[in-house]
C-alpha cells in the first residue's frame, strides 16, 4: 500500500538532459499512476478546493471519474467550467489555489489536482475526446480582442451559449502569454497549446489573426459599423517595465518580453527560424517573477551561465516554487537582496556588466512585504555579456485611449466590475491582466468566464 | 494569407509591391507602417506603407534587400503570398492631426534619402491632395540608385535631386541643398521633414538645428512585434525612452539620440550576414566570407 500522506511522484527529465533541451520538463501522469494519485481524494462533502479554483471545476467530482478511470467523464466535467486544461493543468500556481486549500494538504502532502487535471486534458487529446459542444445558434455577435487565456475562455464560454463570437489578436498567433511567453519547456506549442486553442475554433469561435485593435480597426467601429452586440477586452498588460538606470538602451539588453517572444512565438532557438537571437555567455536576469524564471531558463538552454538578481529574499520571490526549484536544479544561480544600478558599456554600447548594489530587509511597506534598503559601500561589478529586465509589465494604453467613454485607473488598467466584467462603456467588457495588471493565466481566465456571464445576462434582458 | 497583386523592380536592391491587406488599406494614414512576414518560421520585419487604395484593399509597400528576409521577399511574384501582414502600426504623421488653416500656414520642406522616398511620397501626396504644395530634395548615392523622383515630381511643388558623385542632379548630399535653398535663395521653411538612412536624418537634423527649422525624422530601429510590447525599438528622444513602434516611428529630429540609435541598429549584424550569405551560397557555402568562388 502507498503512503497516503504523499502525492504519486511524476517524471521529469533529468536536469542535466533538460538544460540542454526546449523539450517539456514534467512527462505528467500514466493512467495508472493517475488513478493511484486519484484514490487519495477523500471526495470531501464541502470540498475547499473546488472554491481555490478560480473558475470553480468540481474537482473532487472528476477526481471521482478518474479513480473509476472514466477519463471521458473527467474531461466533460472539467470542460464545463476550464476551456484550457492542459495549459492549466501546467501552469496555475496550485500551490496557492486548488492545492492550497486541500484538506489531505494538512498533515500530508495536497492531492496533485493540476497535475490530475493534466492528465485528464492529455488524455482526451491523444484520444481525440471534444469534451465542450457549441450551444443553438442566438443570432448574437459578440467580438473578444485579444487570444489570450481571458479571451479565449469568453468566447468559448459564449459560443457554449449560442453567440457568434470573433477574436480579434494582434499577432500572427492566437494564444497570447501561452504563446508568446511561457516558454516550450513549461508549456508545449504545436502538442498543447495549439490543440486547446483548435478546441475554442470547434466551438464555432472565429479568430483574425493580424488585426491590432486600435489602429486596423476600433472598438466603436465594432459596435457602431460592424454589428457586434458586445465587445469583450482581453487584451492582456504587454508594456514592459524598465529600470531607468544608465546604460539600459545598451545592446545586448532586452525586456524578458523581447527575449521570450523571440525565442518562444518566433522559435528563434530553432537554427530554421528566420529571427535572430543573441543567447550571450553570462546572461544577468533582472527580476524574480515566473517571467524572471521563464527567460532565466531559456537563456540557460541557449547555453548561457545564467544569475537572477533579484532585491529581497528568497522568501519573497513572486515566481511559482515549483519553477524556482527546477530552475535551482538545472543551475541557475540566485544572487539574492541585489539590486543592478547601472549597466556597464564598451565604446560600442555593447553591454560588459553591471553595478550591482547588495539590501537588506527593513520593515514592511504598504504591500506588507519588507522593504529592501540599500547598504552603502556595498557595490560591485558583475560581468556579463547580456541582461534580461524582468520587472513586470502593464496594459497597453492603446484601446483605452483610441475607445470613446472607456475608463482607466492611474495605472493605466481598464476599469471594469470583478463580477460580471462590465466597464464604464454600455456593452463592453473587459477581464485579465488588462484590468489587473500582470497577473495569472488562471485568473485571466476566470476574469473571462465572470465577462461571458456579464455579456450573456446584459444581452439577454436587453 | 496576403495577396500580391503587382512586383515592381524600381533599382538596384528597391523592389516595391502590392498587397492585398484590406484591414491595413482601410486606416492606413501618411507616416504609418506595417509588418510583413513571410512562411511559417519567418521573421516579422517593418516596412513602410508608402501608399494605400482603400476601395481595393491595397497597401503599396517598398522594400531595399538588406538581409536574408527582405532577399527572400525580392524573389516573390505577383500572385504569391505574404503569411502574415499587420497594420496600420504607428502614429500617423503630425500633419494628418492639423486643420487645413493650420496647414496652409505652414512652409514645408521634405527631405528623402535613399529608399526614405517611399514614406516621404504618401506624405506628400497628402499634402497635395489637399491643396498644400511642400518642397521635395530627393538624394541617392548615384542615379541609379533615385527612386520614386517622377511620382514626387507629380504631387510637390519643387523637387531637388542631389546625388553623392554627381552622376545626376547636383552632386553633394542633401543638406548642401538645404543650406542652397535657404542661405542663397532666401526660402523660408516652418517644418522639415526628414526621412532616410539614421546617418543622414542626424545630419539633415544637425544642419536644420542650425538653420532654426523645426524637424521631424522618421525611425527605424529593430522591431519584433510592433506593438509596443517588447521594448525592442526603443530610443532615447530628449533624455526619455520611447518606443518607436507605438510613440513614432515620428520623432522631433532635435531631440534624437542617434548615435545611440545606430548603434542599436547593429545588434544582430553578425547574425543578419551569416543568414544571408547562407542563403545566398545554399549548398555551395563553406563558411567563408562569400566573396570567392
Amino acid at each position: 500500500m502507498a503512503d497516503m500522506m504523499k502525492r504519486v511522484p511524476v517524471a521529469e527529465q533529468e536536469p542535466k538532459v533538460r538544460a540542454k533541451n526546449f523539450e517539456e520538463v514534467c512527462l505528467g501522469y500514466t493512467e495508472k499512476e493517475a488513478m493511484e494519485e486519484a484514490v487519495r481524494c477523500l471526495n470531501c462533502r464541502n470540498p475547499k478546493c473546488v472554491v481555490g479554483c478560480p473558475v470553480s471545476i468540481q474537482i473532487n467530482e472528476f477526481i471521482h471519474e478518474v479513480k473509476e478511470g472514466n477519463f471521458e467523464k473527467a474531461a466533460e466535467i472539467i470542460a464545463r467550467s476550464s476551456a484550457l486544461p492542459a495549459v492549466c493543468g501546467r501552469v496555475c500556481p496550485q500551490e496557492t489555489q486548488c492545492e492550497g486549500v486541500c484538506i489531505r494538504g494538512i498533515k500530508g502532502e495536497p492531492v496533485a489536482i493540476g497535475k490530475l487535471e493534466r492528465f485528464v486534458a492529455d488524455w482526451a487529446r491523444e484520444h481525440g475526446f471534444q469534451a465542450a459542444k457549441a450551444g443553438e445558434p442566438n443570432g448574437k455577435k459578440v467580438a473578444v480582442i485579444g487570444a489570450g487565456p481571458a479571451g479565449l475562455t469568453c468566447a468559448g464560454d459564449l459560443a457554449k451559449l449560442g453567440y457568434d463570437v470573433t477574436i480579434f489578436e494582434a499577432f500572427h498567433e492566437p494564444g497570447g502569454v501561452l504563446q508568446y511567453g511561457i516558454p516550450e519547456f513549461r508549456l508545449p506549442k504545436t502538442k498543447v497549446v495549439g490543440p486547446e486553442i483548435e478546441n475554442v475554433r470547434k466551438l464555432g469561435v472565429k479568430i483574425l489573426t493580424n488585426v491590432f485593435v486600435g489602429r486596423s480597426i476600433t472598438v466603436d467601429e465594432l459596435l457602431n459599423e460592424e454589428g457586434f452586440d458586445a465587445v469583450f477586452l482581453g487584451t492582456g498588460a504587454g508594456l514592459p517595465k524598465f529600470m531607468n538606470i544608465p546604460g539600459e538602451s545598451a545592446n545586448g539588453v532586452f525586456s524578458a518580453n523581447e527575449f521570450l517572444t523571440r525565442n518562444n512565438l518566433m522559435k528563434a532557438y530553432l537554427p530554421e527560424s528566420d529571427t535572430p537571437m543573441r543567447a550571450g555567455k553570462k546572461v544577468v536576469v533582472v527580476g524574480g517573477g515566473n517571467v524572471a524564471m521563464d527567460a532565466a531558463r531559456t537563456a540557460l538552454r541557449l547555453g548561457a551561465e545564467v544569475h537572477v538578481v533579484y532585491r529581497r529574499s528568497e522568501e519573497e520571490l513572486p515566481a511559482r516554487k515549483e519553477e524556482v526549484h527546477h530552475a535551482k536544479e538545472e543551475g541557475i544561480i540566485f544572487d539574492l537582496l541585489q539590486n543592478p544600478v547601472e549597466i556597464l558599456v564598451d565604446e560600442n554600447d555593447w553591454v560588459t556588466g553591471v553595478k550591482i548594489v547588495k539590501m537588506e530587509l527593513g520593515e514592511p511597506d504598504s504591500s506588507g512585504r519588507r522593504r529592501p534598503i540599500e547598504i552603502p559601500n556595498s557595490e560591485y561589478v558583475m560581468e556579463c555579456d547580456t541582461v534580461i529586465m524582468s520587472l513586470g509589465t502593464s496594459p497597453n494604453p492603446l484601446i483605452s485611449s483610441t475607445t470613446k467613454g472607456l475608463d482607466t485607473d492611474r495605472r493605466g488598467c481598464i476599469i471594469a466590475k470583478e463580477e460580471n466584467g462590465e466597464t464604464t462603456k454600455t456593452a463592453v467588457y473587459a477581464g485579465g491582466d488588462a484590468v489587473t495588471g500582470a497577473a495569472t493565466v488562471i485568473l485571466a481566465m476566470g476574469a473571462g468566464k465572470a465577462a461571458a456571464k456579464g455579456i450573456h445576462e446584459y444581452l439577454s434582458n436587453r | 494569407m496576403y495577396k500580391i497583386t503587382r512586383v515592381e523592380h524600381l533599382v538596384d536592391k528597391d523592389w516595391l509591391m502590392d498587397v492585398e491587406a484590406p484591414y491595413v488599406a482601410r486606416k492606413a494614414e501618411p507616416g504609418q507602417f506595417m509588418i510583413a512576414k513571410l512562411g511559417e518560421l519567418g521573421e516579422r520585419i517593418p516596412l513602410t506603407i508608402a501608399d494605400y487604395d482603400r476601395e481595393k484593399g491595397t497597401i503599396t509597400i517598398v522594400f531595399q534587400v538588406i538581409g536574408a528576409s527582405t532577399e527572400k521577399f525580392s524573389h516573390l511574384k505577383a500572385g504569391d503570398y505574404f503569411t502574415d501582414i499587420v497594420g496600420p502600426l504607428g502614429r500617423p504623421s503630425e500633419l494628418v492631426e492639423m486643420t487645413k488653416e493650420e496647414l496652409e500656414k505652414e512652409s514645408i520642406i521634405f527631405i528623402a534619402g535613399g529608399v526614405g522616398a517611399a514614406p516621404v511620397y504618401p506624405q506628400v501626396k497628402w499634402l497635395h491632395e489637399r491643396g498644400i504644395e511642400a518642397d521635395v530634395i530627393l538624394g541617392a548615392r548615384n542615379k541609379d540608385l533615385l527612386i520614386m523622383e517622377e511620382d514626387l515630381r507629380k504631387v510637390a511643388k519643387n523637387v531637388y535631386v542631389t546625388t553623392d558623385d554627381g552622376s545626376y542632379g547636383d552632386k553633394g548630399v542633401v543638406t548642401d541643398v538645404l543650406k542652397r535653398l535657404v542661405n542663397e535663395e532666401g526660402k523660408k521653411y516652418t517644418r522639415c521633414i526628414a526621412i532616410g538612412p539614421v546617418i543622414m536624418m542626424k545630419f539633415a537634423a544637425l544642419t536644420t538645428k542650425e538653420l532654426g527649422i523645426p524637424t521631424i525624422v522618421s525611425m527605424n530601429p529593430i522591431m519584433i512585434d510592433g506593438t509596443g510590447m517588447c521594448g525592442a525599438c526603443r530610443l532615447v528622444v530628449g533624455d526619455q525612452v520611447k518606443f518607436a513602434c507605438v510613440d513614432g516611428p515620428e520623432f522631433d529630429g532635435h531631440l534624437v539620440d542617434f548615435n545611440l540609435a545606430m548603434k542599436r541598429q547593429q545588434t544582430y549584424k553578425t547574425e543578419e550576414g551569416k543568414a544571408l550569405l547562407e542563403l545566398l551560397e545554399a549548398e555551395k557555402s563553406h563558411g567563408g566570407c562569400g566573396n570567392c568562388n
